[in-house]
């Protein structure tokens, strides 16, 4: 976003807060979407099939060692998904643009799906590596919270039924929501020493998961974000047509 | 603000089952838990501070729904808000009445249901001292809870959805303080994060809780 400080307040949005209009931005999404489709079936398929079929069994795991494929990458959109579901509803209480309340809703059945596919296969990579289908470990823990928040999330979204006053308590709730999910984070570290390996992937840190891994790994999670991105994009315009839809039914019973 | 507390006191007291129940169903709570994990007294007295703060955690959550929901249907919430008080100071104050009539009463009776749960002896002080710091935090963001979910026909089920997974730091400190403390262990640190979150929560909660509910009644 441009900040012209000699002209007086432009009329018309510029730049990223131009999309803020729900026909520019169907205009745009339509126009990017069959790019992210592609791009991140291209992504998955290469990352997954490269990770399954042509890397080395690890030497202590064997081949249990391959659902980190699946398992790194949804657990980081689980989480991303909040905090982009955070950011959208800040958007939405200041500059109460409509897009964005509706990229939030978009965003958290998306992000539910993604936690509940880290937990299984988490819990199906810690049978074997760990003898133990759950273990009230920190991180496994910390992430079945982040599922009953989003459960609650969405539930209200689903309640209220009033759209803007929907969008106005969801989005206090997020808010809300994030500063206890990071309290709830450290709180369980406190109550329970873990089994779970430390970070797999840091950008400060030598020591990361081997080549062999991490290559196909990084490849797995773009084709992640990119169907992450594709998903809200297409929900988010789902979204906007239903209330379009709406608005025109009510317009022609009052007609 | 003290007109405001002594009518939330006088009704609760007056208007039949918003006083004595939390604590009925406290007691209820304590009873049946022998009934479901079996009489062995050293497994009750090692579960004993966990499920008597879980109990009163319950007991918190059951009078929830209609710490708003009976004002707004009778009105004196739409005046509540179009009063001089600013709203966030009505919702610390009806917090504080509900944390009186609920959360007090529990602290008190607690050390009564710890006996017959066989709550080992140093375990006592620490149990009312651990709901004494986390019972005001569990009506606080019980309230906020309460505003989220006062405009909506039968939401007291939402009401329990949304307000759990908030109370979870404060039961994992408030918990971990008492079953120290019936250890016989050095209680300081959860003591001190259970009253850190407590100040927090009553510092900075009644603001969302201000903004939920003029969405509400907008």
């Amino acid at each position: 976003m441009s900040v012209s400080g000699d002209k007086p307040a432009p009329v018309r949005p510029q730049g990223f807060w131009s999309y803020a209009n729900p026909v520019k931005f169907l205009g745009f999404s339509e126009r990017i979407l069959p790019a992210l489709w592609w791009l991140s079936g291209i992504c998955l398929a290469v990352g997954l099939i490269w990770g399954f079929f042509f890397t080395p069994d690890d030497f202590r795991q064997g081949s249990t060692v391959k659902i980190i494929y699946l398992h790194v990458p949804s657990a980081l959109m689980a989480i991303n998904a909040w905090f982009m579901m955070l950011v959208a509803s800040l958007v939405w209480l200041i500059r109460r643009h409509h897009v964005s309340a509706l990229a939030a809703r978009a965003a958290a059945p998306v992000g539910v799906v993604m936690t509940v596919i880290a937990l299984v296969t988490g819990a199906i990579w810690g049978q074997p590596m760990w003898g133990t289908w759950w273990a009230w470990d920190p991180r496994l823990t910390s992430f079945l919270i982040l599922f009953l928040f989003y459960l609650g999330y969405i539930a209200l979204w689903e309640a209220v039924d009033d759209p803007d006053t929907a969008a106005d308590l969801t989005s206090v709730l997020c808010l809300v929501g994030s500063v206890f999910a990071v309290l709830s984070r450290y709180a369980v570290n406190f109550w329970n020493q873990g089994l779970h390996q430390g970070a797999s992937l840091s950008l400060d840190k030598e020591e990361n998961v081997a080549d062999v891994f991490y290559q196909p790994l990084l490849v797995a999670i773009a084709g992640f974000v990119l169907l992450f991105l594709a998903l809200v994009f297409y929900r988010t315009g789902t979204e906007i047509r239903l209330r379009r839809t709406r608005a025109l039914l009510a317009r022609q019973r009052r007609a | 603000m003290k007109a405001l507390l002594l009518r939330d006191l006088m009704l609760a007291f007056r208007a039949g089952g918003g006083f004595g129940l939390g604590l009925a169903f406290f007691l209820i709570v304590t009873v049946l838990v022998p009934f479901s994990v079996g009489p062995q007294s050293d497994l009750l007295a090692r579960i004993a501070p966990g499920v008597l703060w879980l109990g009163a955690l319950l007991a918190c959550l059951l009078s929830l729904d209609r710490l708003l929901a009976l004002d707004l249907e009778d009105g004196s919430l739409d005046l509540l808000a179009t009063s001089p008080l600013p709203l966030e100071a009505a919702l610390s104050i009806k917090a504080l009445a509900h944390w009186l009539t609920t959360g007090l009463p529990l602290v008190l009776a607690a050390p009564l249901f710890g006996v017959l749960l066989n709550l080992p002896g140093p375990g006592y002080i620490w149990l009312v001292i651990s709901l004494a710091l986390g019972t005001p935090a569990l009506s606080v963001i019980g309230t906020f809870g309460a505003a989220l979910t006062v405009g909506i026909k039968r939401g007291g089920l939402l009401l329990s959805l949304l307000v759990l997974p908030l109370y979870v730091p404060t039961l994992i400190f408030g918990a971990e303080t008492a079953r120290r403390g019936a250890a016989g262990m050095d209680t300081s640190t959860p003591a001190l994060m259970l009253a850190g979150i407590t100040l927090a929560v009553i510092a900075v909660m009644p603001f969302a809780s201000a903004a939920a509910l003029r969405v509400n009644l907008r």
